[in-house]
């Protein structure tokens, strides 16, 4: 037993040693620019196809372009994102970058430690008091939020114009406000071009697994196929994989959510709603470079590029020309404001 | 709600649950405590997927899928067998574990942390409905296989008898330590079954993508009392809840969260002994020196 307790120990303070490792200086690269930006990316690291290569795409143009210095760290399961987060404001990093609304109160609570570091949080989840007021971030940290909810009523009109079956569905991942921000979207948007469109909406369930639920993903779509919905759009993680499966099993359409997921399933994806976390994250760091960073609620819609859908090569074949001018329409109309998206259902 | 619908959904989505639950029945049985389901799951998915990326045959992942549950299954087995560590602890290290290799393997083999690459699969004709894959057949039968396994073979007796009393089996000769090895590996290698099912039907494996379907097999195991057809009829019950949340969801007669604790209600009840005593082996969970 002793030997065990030591054995453990032991690793235990190799394990956290190594939590403080970092490359050497040689290997830093651009040491030029006095601007140091850390990220801490979200449960998955790189490669997740969705925001952490979003955030990792738009810190890699501020390099290039900017010659920003930059260093990323991916945390593993669990609680040592506050520890990421630490140990990059310790440093003295410019800007310290959380990715993803999970990071909001470590955000905050660092934020007050470190009131001389800039901090901005993708996806930032605000507070509201008592009365359902917004409670402001502190002062030296930008939240940096999306208008999803435009980006779905565009794709919910295009939904509703290519399907001929007056039937569209929605597919959720957890059930929470932050879904239902899509969902209210992708409603408003299908009912504006299409008043007598029957809407299905479901939601994969109602913990955080909802998201990482390909076989339940699966499921619900087919249900909803076979109810004779054509078209679906998913804002459920790797759940929507099984939406993607479902679509090519019954020769139907769905739409993607976070980046371009036509790679998926090529030939059912309609579109995808895109979220730009590179332009978002590229801007917070640019700002810092300019002395311009400024705390706040930052908002980004259609209008700053900071949502979209995706038009190109790849499924111009799918939407007619009469259909994309339609939603064109219908997206500058948003940017001027005559259109007020709702936020919730 | 179109009957045939609503029973071709049931079966598919309880599937995996019958794999998974006939595992954890044949552990239990012999006295180990089947936390791990899930991590065997998640590993046979993603061998599953592995083996069938690199062969393109489909038929091989279903034998790395359960060679893929064996490994953990045997790491499971010496740490709770050999060096009788607590079945509990492990369990869920085992679970953690698999979430850990998984995810690892995923950036290693498929620089994705998020999911695979497509890979081939079982069914894929509209109109069958995913009857046309062989391993849901393989689900159906999987329970009444091991009822006769465990209640008419030599080596079902075996089982019963280490989980019951390993003094009395001991005392006639019958190696409580290898029947029990042979139980373990028996298990890991039927629920990951169950998980590479789940992958072979999505065509990918994505990260962690049993979704706790592990604990609901638990859950079926304790529900029918230990027993390989009550455990399978308790997965169509669970599956049938699960049916009814997915078909009268949007509907907005009953809120989904309702639904959604319907098994996990019911297994609180049949633990409060409502429906039954639920009696577990006797030496369930119990370290033998």
């Amino acid at each position: 037993m002793r030997k065990l307790i030591l054995v453990t120990s032991l690793l235990l303070a190799v394990h956290i040693a190594l939590l403080f490792t970092r490359r050497s200086a040689k290997a830093e690269g651009k040491e030029t620019s006095s601007v140091r930006i850390g990220i801490v990316l979200d449960v998955g690291g790189r490669g997740d196809k969705s925001f952490n290569d979003g955030a990792y795409a738009g810190a890699d143009s501020a390099t290039r372009m900017l010659g920003s210095n930059i260093r990323f760290i991916e945390p593993g399961e669990g609680a040592d994102r506050e520890a990421g987060l630490r140990l990059l404001a310790a440093e003295g990093m410019n800007l310290v970058i959380g990715v993803g609304f999970i990071f909001t109160d470590d955000l905050a609570n660092l934020a007050k430690e470190y009131p001389n570091t800039a901090f901005a949080g993708i996806d930032y989840a605000l507070a509201t008091d008592a009365n359902g007021n917004v409670i402001p971030p502190p002062p030296n940290v930008a939240a940096l939020k999306f208008r999803e909810e435009e980006g779905s009523y565009l794709v919910g009109a295009l939904a509703a114009l290519v399907g001929h079956s007056k039937k569209v569905g929605f597919v959720g991942g957890m059930d929470i406000p932050l879904i239902h921000k899509f969902e209210a979207g992708y409603r408003a948007g299908v009912k504006k071009v299409c008043p007598d469109c029957q809407i299905i909406a479901q939601y994969a369930g109602v913990t955080p697994d909802a998201f990482k639920n390909p076989g339940k993903g699966k499921e619900l779509a087919l249900s909803q196929y076979n109810q004779g919905v054509e078209v679906i759009f998913h804002a459920a993680g790797s759940t929507g994989q099984g939406v993607f499966e479902a679509a090519r099993a019954t020769n139907k359409l769905a739409i993607g959510v976070d980046s371009d997921q036509n790679d998926e399933a090529p030939g059912h994806v309609l579109t995808s709603m895109v979220k730009g976390v590179n332009t978002v994250t590229f801007d917070a760091i640019s700002r810092v470079q300019n002395h311009t960073f400024k705390g706040g609620i930052y908002s980004f819609g259609l209008k700053e590029g900071g949502v979209g859908y995706i038009y190109d090569n790849r499924n111009r074949a799918l939407i007619p020309d009469s259909v994309h001018a339609r939603v064109e329409e219908l997206k500058q109309e948003i940017i001027a404001g005559r259109i007020k998206v709702p936020s919730s259902r | 709600m179109n009957p045939i619908s609503f029973v071709t959904q049931m079966i598919r989505i309880a599937i995996p649950y019958l794999f998974a639950a006939s595992g954890g029945v044949v552990a239990e049985r012999a006295g180990i405590v089947s936390l791990t389901l899930e991590g065997f799951m998640l590993s046979g998915a993603f061998a599953a997927v592995l083996g069938t990326n690199y062969s393109g045959s489909p038929w091989v992942g279903v034998l790395s899928g359960v060679l893929g549950g064996l490994i953990f299954a045997l790491i499971h087995a010496v740490a709770t067998i050999r060096y009788r560590a607590d079945q509990v602890v492990v369990g869920v290290a085992i679970n953690l574990l698999a979430i850990g290799v998984t995810r690892f393997f995923l950036k290693l083999f498929f620089a994705s942390s998020s999911n695979s690459p497509r890979v081939a699969g079982f069914g894929g004709n509209i109109n069958m409905a995913g009857f046309d894959n062989p391993l849901l057949w393989l689900g159906i039968i999987v329970a009444p296989v091991m009822a006769f396994v465990i209640y008419k073979t030599p080596f079902g007796l075996r089982v019963r008898a280490v989980g019951e009393h390993p003094d009395a089996a001991e005392s006639v000769g019958v190696s409580v330590k290898r029947v029990r090895y042979a139980a373990v590996a028996l298990s890991g290698m039927l629920a990951a079954l169950g998980g590479v099912y789940l992958a072979l039907d999505q065509h990918q494996f994505t990260d962690q993508m049993t979704a706790g379907r592990g604990f609901i097999a638990i859950s079926a195991v304790i529900f029918g009392r230990w027993d390989p057809i009550r455990a399978a009829l308790a997965c169509l019950l669970f599956a049938a809840a699960e049916t009814l949340q997915i078909q009268l969801q949007g509907s907005h007669a009953i809120p989904s969260q309702f639904i959604e604790m319907i098994p996990y209600a019911l297994v609180i009840i049949a633990l409060a002994g409502v429906v039954g005593r639920a009696i577990p082996p006797a030496a369930l969970g119990r370290v033998e020196d």
